[in-house]
């Protein structure tokens, strides 16, 4: 992949006085899915808003295939807009109650392919309920008669309609039911492959962002801390942030071995070290040795103050971390870390691997 | 929009007083419209024989007045017009108040304000006075009373759709449209004016009956409806200055008047509480 | 040993105009003692409806049939004297979103003082001392500038730490926690984990931890139900229900859900279908329509919870131990 599709630069947003987006670099290539992790106040669901320029204000840089977004004019913006798309949190508030699933998936070709005629865009209509496994007989039919999974499934359907080149899903299975979750993630899976779409996936649940994605981003208090390639993240997680949200994911005492077959390097996904297989656990793993920290992320004061905005509840906290905020620096093969203690061997948390 | 309609429409039903008052209305409604075929009177004859004559004593079913017309055929050739006024200034008034408060609401900041402040103006008018300025000014006519309602009437609407439109903005299938490429037109056609139309039409339905009272009143005061036209207002003129001698001259006009705002009120209500329920 | 909580063949339906709803049907159950019991299921279960028949807080358009006896005591119909004096004391609630369980204009202060007013009859001024000690029970910094605080001046787990004060003021011997996670970040809901085994371990008391995620359950509870539509499929130890899974919708759900850890699956595994919506019309097992196991019996007679004490299932054809 040469040319990213997406680059973004230096992206600050503001609320107010608080600033929740405080200088984000990354870049996205065709065809990866991105997961994007972090929890409550983090800015990953601001950042999804000021990538498509929902929000104001936004500085920094936005380039989509070469285009500047945070810059260019309306109508530049839109016209662009059919190759970002976005799947939204809440799967019923994100359809308009008084059209039907048919007249909101197609409202997208309704934009931007004007000349078609209504039958055609019906028969694209049904064909992408069809794929999103719903069946063309529901075009008629309103949000409130669907469930939560199946409004997820039309807002995905209205994604995809016009085949976007990016599509940013945020929290879009959060508010599913477990059993459902899967659904939709298989679902996105499959898109995905099939258009070679890029995908930036946010979301705060980690166990679900590592079965999509092919490098993830985790995000802290409007920085990105750590960017590595899914497993990497997970194996060795390096920014104490990291480790401290994966030493706090729940485990299910699991002893059922896995029949399913495992992921293969894909051809867009450098190799990955396989995992071990997880040894037959009875009892809970231990609690893992991160001392109980303050839950309180810093004062907005002490962050707009130079220094790491992790130093209040880093075990690893050195005098460097509350003058200097350390940039991300690249500590191996596509995984950059921001903290000034990443090139030591930290000492390994107790985690159940 | 289908599913709500009926859905709307069922609860109505269900609701007796609305349906009562919905018939009622209908009925008059008719009775206006078929009136002068079903009665052997006539607007304008004045029928020396029976000056003042009360109801029920001879052909004239509902008495005549000073002058020996016919109160029946009147009153329904007056409730004709009031009811014509009230749903022709009520309908501008809906078209103007809801494309304003619609974009109002939408765009914001400083064009939200200035227009805005334009209604509070406007609102602040002392209408009495603005109706004989322009009277002075114009003559009586129809068509100045018309410009009055319709320079008033459309405020409230457009005050309401603005809040309407202010809540729906923040909400997600408006972010999910312009994330989709919609236009703001687009926006504001297919996404914001759907979503505000219920209040909106109970407030139509109510401004009916209010525009008729507002006529009636201008025309109760020799601004608006002229000899021989008669409005409701104007027959309930000519019936307060007769009223001791002969009290069915006012008490005619006034009971259609009263009925007919008593039914409208009455649906409108009915209507906001189909409507209201899980109103999207 | 009477149970401290027990329910038997509660039922709950909901009446709307367009008809009635089953929320809960016949849902037997039992709190031992000191006993923290996981309740499980995914919308539509109607795990929360059961505790909110214990605690009289039922809509009220909810009519609940059966019995739910608190120490011996029926709860359902009672008194509402009765209820008022065991509600808050006795019997307490910790709700999913603190920020609305909370009054917004009251003091953290007065209301966790006022509890102990209105139960104990303690006098203010050692109301608001217990206040005091009890925020620091619970780990929450600075107890004496949060009882002066406002409920929006304090984040969401440390508003879910003064709920979980609260609801010890009394000594209590069953708190119901509904979701008490769920909307908090993963690392605080972490330390809310931590603190509600810490205050076990103090207090002794039962616990009936409500949650759709089986893991925040695993870390906590002793016996585990599982619900569906309304129904009780499985009610085990907590060892047995990640061992030997035996209802086909709890072996399911397990492999369901994915982990940070292990080999990544070329796809989640998953459940077709839906839970049923509320008001759905269902066959005699509700798991019916999306379970690989099914058969003609389970369209027509309804499965009983049977079997031994540390596991037992409500399914015709149960996974084999």
């Amino acid at each position: 992949m040469n040319t990213p599709l997406l680059r973004v630069r230096d992206l600050c947003v503001d609320f107010g006085a608080n600033p929740a987006i405080r200088g984000v670099n990354f870049d996205l290539t065709a065809g990866e899915t991105v997961g994007l992790v972090g929890e409550s106040g983090s800015g990953k669901s601001t950042l999804a808003r000021a990538i498509l320029r929902l929000l104001q204000p936004v500085r920094g840089g936005v380039e989509f295939l070469g285009m500047d977004l945070l810059r260019c004019s309306g109508a530049a913006l839109r016209a662009h807009r059919r190759d970002l798309q976005i799947v939204f949190q809440d799967p019923l508030a994100s359809l308009n109650p008084r059209m039907t699933v048919g007249e909101a998936i197609g409202e997208p070709l309704e934009i931007f392919e004007p000349g078609l005629t209504a039958g055609d865009r019906l028969r694209q209509v049904s064909a992408m309920l069809e794929r999103v496994g719903l069946g063309a007989s529901m075009a008629g039919r309103y949000p409130h008669e669907f469930s939560g999974g199946q409004c997820q499934r039309v807002g995905i359907a209205r994604a995809m309609i016009l085949s976007p080149k990016l599509l940013i899903c945020d929290e879009v299975v959060s508010s599913l039911d477990v059993s459902i979750q899967g659904q939709i993630v298989n679902l996105l899976l499959d898109l995905q492959r099939e258009a070679a779409m890029a995908v930036l996936f946010i979301s705060h649940n980690l166990a679900v962002v590592r079965q999509l994605s092919h490098r993830v981003m985790v995000i802290y208090l409007g920085k990105l801390v750590e960017i590595a390639l899914c497993d990497a993240l997970f194996a060795t997680p390096k920014h104490p942030y990291t480790r401290a949200l994966l030493a706090a994911v729940p485990q299910l005492p699991s002893v059922t071995a896995p029949a399913a077959p495992t992921m293969p390097a894909a051809p867009t996904m450098p190799a990955a070290p396989t995992m071990p297989a997880a040894p037959t656990m009875l009892s809970v793993p231990a609690p893992p040795s991160v001392p109980a920290l303050p839950a309180e992320p810093i004062q907005p004061a002490r962050l707009m103050a130079s220094g790491c905005a992790y130093r209040d509840r880093c075990p690893y906290v050195l005098p460097i971390c509350e003058t200097n905020d350390p940039p991300l620096i690249e500590v191996g093969a596509g995984h950059w870390v921001a903290c000034h203690r990443s090139q030591e061997t930290l000492i390994p948390l107790s985690f159940a691997p | 929009m289908g599913a709500f309609a009926d859905e709307a429409a069922r609860r109505l039903k269900s609701n007796p007083a609305a349906v009562a008052a919905l018939s009622v209305t209908c009925a008059i409604i008719v009775l206006t419209l078929i009136g002068p075929w079903i009665s052997p009177n006539d607007v304008q004859t004045l029928d020396w024989l029976h000056i003042a004559a009360p109801p029920g004593r001879s052909a004239h079913w509902f008495g005549t007045d000073r002058l020996g017309r016919d109160l029946f055929v009147r009153t329904l050739a007056g409730t004709r017009v009031s009811l014509a006024i009230g749903l022709a200034a009520s309908v501008v008034s809906l078209l103007v108040g809801v494309t304003y408060g619609a974009i109002a609401g939408y765009i914001g900041g400083r064009t939200d304000h200035l227009m805005m402040r334009l209604i509070e103006i406007l609102s602040g008018l002392p209408l009495i006075f603005f109706v004989i300025f322009l009277t002075v000014i114009f003559g009586r006519s129809e068509y100045l009373l018309f410009f009055a309602i319709g320079a008033v009437g459309w405020l409230t609407m457009a005050r309401i759709v603005r809040g309407q439109t202010l809540s729906i903005r923040q909400k997600e299938f408006i972010e999910a449209a312009i994330a989709s490429g919609a236009s703001t037109g687009r926006i504001i056609l297919r996404h914001v004016v759907p979503n505000v139309i219920g209040p909106v039409i109970v407030y139509a339905t109510l401004t009916v009956p209010q525009i008729i009272l507002l006529e009636s009143f201008l025309s109760f005061l020799g601004l608006g409806i002229q000899e021989p036209g008669a409005s409701l207002g104007t027959l309930i003129a000519e019936g307060a200055a007769e009223m001791e001698a002969a009290p069915w001259i006012l008490l005619v006009p006034g009971s259609f008047l009263a009925l007919l705002l008593l039914c409208l009120n009455i649906f409108g209500d009915g209507l906001r509480d189909a409507l209201d329920v899980k109103d999207g | 040993m009477i149970p401290t909580l027990s329910t038997h063949e509660l039922s709950i339906r909901f009446s709307h105009r367009a008809g009635t709803i089953q929320a809960v049907d016949g849902v037997s159950l039992k709190i031992a003692p000191a006993e923290c019991v996981g309740i499980v299921g995914e919308s539509g279960s109607g795990k929360t409806q059961v505790f909110m028949a214990a605690m009289g807080l039922l809509a009220g358009n909810a009519k609940a049939s059966g019995s739910v006896r608190f120490e011996g005591s029926e709860l359902l119909g009672a008194e509402p004297s009765m209820l008022n004096r065991v509600r808050g004391s006795k019997i307490t609630m910790i709700f999913q979103d603190p920020m609305t369980s909370l009054t917004p204009h009251l003091k953290i202060g007065t209301q966790l003082a006022e509890v102990m007013v209105s139960h104990l009859g303690m006098p203010w001024g050692d109301a608001r001392a217990s206040a005091g000690r009890m925020l620091d029970r619970v780990q929450v910094p600075e107890p004496k500038r949060r009882l002066n605080q406002y409920p929006h001046e304090l984040s969401g787990g440390m508003r879910q730490r003064v709920m979980i004060a609260m609801s010890l003021l009394c000594e209590p011997s069953l708190v119901i926690a509904d979701e008490p996670t769920t909307a908090l970040d993963v690392t605080v809901q972490e330390q809310i984990i931590e603190l509600l085994r810490a205050v076990r371990g103090e207090f002794g008391m039962a616990l009936a931890l409500i949650s759709h995620d089986l893991a925040v359950v695993a870390g906590l509870a002793d016996r585990i139900l599982v619900m569906y539509a309304g129904r009780v499929v499985e009610d085990a130890s907590a060892q047995e229900l990640f061992r030997r899974p035996r209802h086909p919708y709890t072996a399911e759900l397990l492999k369901c859900i994915p982990s940070i850890s292990g080999p990544r699956p070329l796809r989640l595994p998953t459940l077709a279908g839906q839970p049923p919506r509320p008001g759905e019309m269902l066959e005699a097992c509700p798991f019916t329509p999306r379970c690989s196991r099914a058969a003609d019996r389970c369209r027509i007679e309804r499965p009983q919870l049977m079997g031994a004490a540390a596991s037992q299932v409500a399914c015709h054809f149960p996974l084999s131990s």
